[in-house]
């Protein structure tokens, strides 16, 4: 499909005009702002929609690409594209940004307008962090989201939301710095040129590698985010409302394993070569003692948070995991297996846990509380609602024939071939897993009905089921038949895997 | 010697300038006080005017005039704009605060003018002694209207301070160009850059003992570390609208300052001055932001936070390449461009007999006033340097010319400061948005003209980041000449 139609830049700029629209038009009328903020988040989705239809499948070409002349001072430009990496995670952030605004129905009740406009502008950004092929675009979308979280978690958050908000703006700012001076270094050294497609090609000596692969890794390890800082996350989800954790777990840690695969990966292969040790080290480390810390907790949003960290634990594994597999066998094939393990886990994990979220807000609005002892036997008052979080609950475990399963099986099996005791070792924390995700459901939903509060209450609404059920919808398709998405991602992830098998050492 | 009349037009604008202040002055003396706003829609009118001529006169030619002590160039053009738009913002919300303190007189706004004649005369210095005359106009200026509220204890005693810090300032500037002139027989700005070229082989004592002293007084009046004891006292004694001046338009004259004495006259010690200003931006950048946090008063923590930005200013200068000047230059518009608007506020919020300079003030003001909430919001995160806002491109700016000038440590130690430099611009933001009000304050009504100017300054903010181009080739132009 050709680029007459610039198909990415309406992505972007429809939800930032339409979030502010719906601010103006929907200040004193929240059903306004509502019905105003859902049509702008349906119409970009569908626009979205044209995007997975158009893409040219079999090739890791950029597509859809706009470029345009933006600073002309620092030759940075206005340069749009996506591959088959990029593609799958808008459309995630298109669905999920539906989902939250038609969760916000009735559930949001102070300052509708703002927080719908907050997430439609989260969202514009987010599609451009995701569409950016220049570094200053990407860093400016990157850094810009954080302005709206960070009043998100901050308005209409919980008890501890300041310290949340500022603890996540400040990691996130911390880590995203340095890649910022990583860039401009490369900017420089590259003589002037802020194309990410140009830093690919760059070559870089081993020492500046390394840095700059540091500079990278303080910026998504945070975002990701990996064992030992991760500590944002917990606070923040909790703090947030159901809309902001839903937000953050679905697509914002999605951020940091994109930036591993466009940025990282391709711009320091033989840095990420050396260091991949450190990165799978801390991968495991995520894996077994953050789900060991989620076994223990009494909250559930802090819950379903550790389990987002071990889970992504998975996804980062997955992707440096390649330079093992080729060290041990002396071949690049396994590697695909692993970082495409790690795509569809993100993706996966984009459903359950936006629809983990969503489920805890279902009980949070009628309860207002998130402890799991003030629950128990909701499956006598809200039989619906028992079905599809148990089904969420199996999909987060990795349940086979559900979304969950076809990731962690893909890295799993690409660990086998890197070493055995290493996958031996992270297929068994899937009992972890299964573990605290089993005991949550076996507490809050099965047993006797708890107490007063639970024999009082309703099951889904309409409007609820509504969105559960297209999250249901999604976890089992991508289970059962993940072909479409594998289709649409193997020629670009080929692509990568044969761009980090050689060295950008210059030449000596 | 021949006398040969020289030519005037290049320095027509600070001509006008010069005859409406004394014209100003003399019709102001008649004028009743119900009558005042005549005085401040001329002196108005006089910067529109001298906007008007400056840009008619704009070039990319460079012209000396009076036997080569007065220039006009491409810098030149830019930064009076530059100046010229900071300073109409400054005198229109000045007005209101004035008002509310029965000092709305004339003196402030005449004062105002001489100040920006003198800081025209020092943009255009082509020879040290018209730079000393435009520095010491300016700052003549600015110690009498921190003086200038008569009734206001503190107000007198931090132009006491402003005054003495100031004057040793000034002579130690003289002292250092003394040195210079002894050294290489000139006080003209080209004449001494040729003179240094020429005897650039080792060392020479005297000369750098010279350039210390100018150094120490150029970090003396842009208020760098540790140079900067005056800037808190000063900004939070003076009355607000004279805070809101001296913080915003004078800095691109100190910006200019250092160009025409360090860069264009200085320029082969580069090695020597380049150097000191490393020690002073790593100071600057390091005490302005950490002690920013400790402030309760919104008016020292934006002096603080002024600080770390001349820290920032520095390093886009000491990088000594062209692309640093013009960040730098970019830099300090954004700056007076962001502390007008933050200034600006201090004065929206602020009542009669009520100065809203603490951060408690701003509690809540998301609910009281959204809009105003928002754009202080822009403001704040500009300041901080976060995309999309302006400020994001200035430190990307200077961070780029000092790491292509091989300063990367530089550059991870400025990001470093300006992360806990972020903090305390959060924190303001926190108390707009997320606590609630004190107590319930009306929202001062400061009119239809106050609130566009100051919405159309941030705004400016916003627009700015999303399409920095033009402003950044403009810099470009500037310096490239």
């Amino acid at each position: 499909m050709s680029t007459e139609w610039p198909i990415l830049s309406l992505l972007i700029w429809l939800p930032i005009l339409g979030g502010f629209l719906t601010l103006t038009a929907g200040r004193d009328a929240p059903l306004v702002a509502l019905r105003l903020g859902l049509a702008v988040a349906v119409a970009t989705f569908v626009a979205s929609l044209f995007l997975w239809l158009g893409f040219e499948r079999g090739t890791a070409e950029m597509q859809f690409q706009e470029f345009r002349p933006w600073i002309a001072a620092f030759n940075v430009h206005y340069h749009l594209g996506v591959d088959g990496i990029s593609m799958p995670l808008i459309l995630l952030t298109t669905l999920t940004t539906v989902l939250v605004v038609i969760a916000a129905w009735g559930s949001v009740k102070e300052r509708v307008a703002y927080y719908l406009a907050a997430f439609l502008v989260m969202q514009g950004l987010m599609i451009g962090m995701f569409s950016a092929l220049d570094a200053v675009l990407f860093y400016v979308f990157f850094e810009a989201m954080l302005i709206p979280m960070f009043l998100v978690i901050g308005i209409w958050g919980g008890p501890r939301r300041v310290y949340a908000t500022i603890k996540f703006f400040l990691y996130t700012f911390l880590g995203s710095v340095f890649m910022l001076i990583a860039l401009i270094y490369m900017y420089v050294q590259s003589g002037g040129s802020f194309a990410i497609l140009d830093f690919h090609q760059l070559p870089l000596p081993m020492t500046a590698q390394i840095l700059i692969f540091l500079a990278f890794f303080a910026a998504f390890a945070v975002k990701i985010p990996m064992f030992p800082v991760h500590t944002w996350l917990p606070d923040a989800h909790v703090e947030a409302p159901t809309g902001g954790s839903v937000i953050l777990a679905a697509v914002m840690l999605k951020i940091g394993g994109y930036g591993f695969l466009r940025f990282s990966l391709p711009i320091t292969p033989d840095a990420a070569a050396v260091l991949d040790v450190l990165v799978i080290t801390l991968s495991l480390i995520a894996i077994v003692y953050i789900g060991l810390v989620a076994l223990i907790q009494s909250d559930m949003k802090k819950l379903i948070a550790y389990s987002s960290i071990a889970h992504m634990g998975f996804v980062t594994l997955g992707f440096f995991i390649a330079f093992m597999i080729y060290r041990n066998t002396g071949d690049w094939s396994g590697a695909t297996l692993g970082i495409a393990g790690g795509m569809v886990q993100m993706i996966s994990h984009g459903f359950i846990s936006a629809a983990m979220f969503l489920a805890v807000g279902v009980l949070y609005d009628r309860l207002h509380s998130r402890n799991i002892a003030d629950y128990g036997g909701v499956v006598n008052t809200m039989p619906w609602f028992a079905v599809f979080f148990v089904l969420f609950a199996m999909a987060n475990t990795g349940l086979p024939g559900t979304s969950g399963f076809v990731g962690e099986f893909m890295v799993i099996l690409a660990a086998f071939r890197a070493d055995f005791w290493l996958a031996f070792l992270a297929a068994t924390t899937l009992i972890l897993a299964a573990a605290y995700t089993l005991w949550l459901v076996k507490r809050v939903v099965f047993g006797e009905i708890g107490n007063d509060n639970v024999a009082q209450l309703k099951d889904l609404d309409r409007r609820e089921f509504f969105v559960m059920g297209v999250l249901a919808f999604f976890v089992l398709l991508l289970g059962v038949w993940p072909a479409p998405l594998l289709e649409v991602m193997n020629a670009t992830i080929d692509h990568l895997v044969v761009h980090i098998a050689e060295s950008k050492l210059p030449a000596l | 010697m021949n006398f040969e009349i020289p030519a005037f037009l290049p320095a027509v604008p600070e001509m006008f300038v010069l005859a409406m202040a004394c014209l100003i002055l003399a019709l102001d003396a008649f004028l009743p006080d119900s009558r005042r706003d005549i005085t401040y829609g001329l002196v108005q009118a006089t910067l529109a005017g001298a906007a008007v001529l400056t840009l008619w006169l704009a070039g990319p030619e460079t012209q000396t005039t009076f036997s080569g002590t007065f220039v006009a160039d491409p810098m030149s053009d830019v930064l009076k704009l530059a100046m010229y738009g900071v300073t109409f913002f400054v005198f229109l919300y000045a007005r209101p605060y004035l008002i509310e303190r029965d000092i709305y007189r004339g003196e402030f706004y005449v004062l105002g003018l001489f100040a920006v004649l003198g800081m025209m005369v020092m943009i255009s210095a082509h020879n040290f002694l018209t730079l000393y005359l435009g520095l010491e106009l300016l700052a003549l200026s600015s110690y009498a209207l921190v003086a200038f509220w008569r009734d206001s204890m503190r107000a007198s005693e931090a132009a006491m301070k402003y005054f003495v810090l100031g004057a040793l300032a000034s002579g130690l500037l003289l002292y250092g160009l003394s040195m210079i002139y002894g050294m290489t027989g000139s006080l003209d700005i080209a004449t001494v850059a040729a003179a240094l070229r020429a005897t650039e082989e080792g060392m020479n004592v005297p000369l750098v003992f010279g350039l210390v002293f100018v150094v120490v007084a150029v970090a003396f009046k842009l208020g760098a570390v540790p140079f900067h004891m005056w800037v808190p006292d000063v900004y939070d004694g003076a009355p607000t609208a004279v805070t809101l001046f001296i913080a915003t338009a004078p800095k691109i004259a100190g910006f200019a300052l250092l160009m025409r004495l360090l860069v264009e006259g200085l320029g082969p010690l580069h090695g020597d001055w380049g150097d000191m200003l490393v020690v002073l931006a790593v100071l600057s950048l390091a005490v302005g932001n950490v002690i920013a946090i400790a402030q309760t008063s919104l008016k020292r923590m934006f002096a603080y936070s002024t600080i770390a930005h001349v820290g920032f200013l520095f390093m886009g200068v000491l990088a000594g390449t062209e692309t640093g000047y013009a960040s730098a230059m970019f830099y300090i518009i954004v700056y007076a461009l962001t502390a007008a608007g933050g200034f600006g506020m201090i004065i929206l919020l602020s009542g009669r007999g009520h100065e809203a300079d603490q951060l408690d003030d701003f509690r809540g003001l998301a609910r009281r006033n959204p809009w105003f909430a928002f754009i202080m919001l822009l403001l704040l995160f500009s300041m901080a340097g976060v995309p999309p806002t302006v400020g994001f491109f200035a430190k990307l700016s200077v961070i780029q010319a000092a790491i292509g000038a091989g300063y990367v440590w530089l550059g991870i130690y400025a990001v470093v400061f300006s992360i806990i430099g972020a903090f305390y611009y959060l924190r303001v933001v926190k108390l707009m948005f997320f606590d609630d009000p004190v107590e319930e304050r009306a929202a001062a009504d400061r009119g239809g003209v106050f609130a566009t100017a100051i919405s159309v300054n941030g705004l400016a903010v916003l627009l700015l980041g999303i399409f920095p181009g033009l402003l950044l080739t403009l810099t470009h132009y500037a310096v490239a000449g």
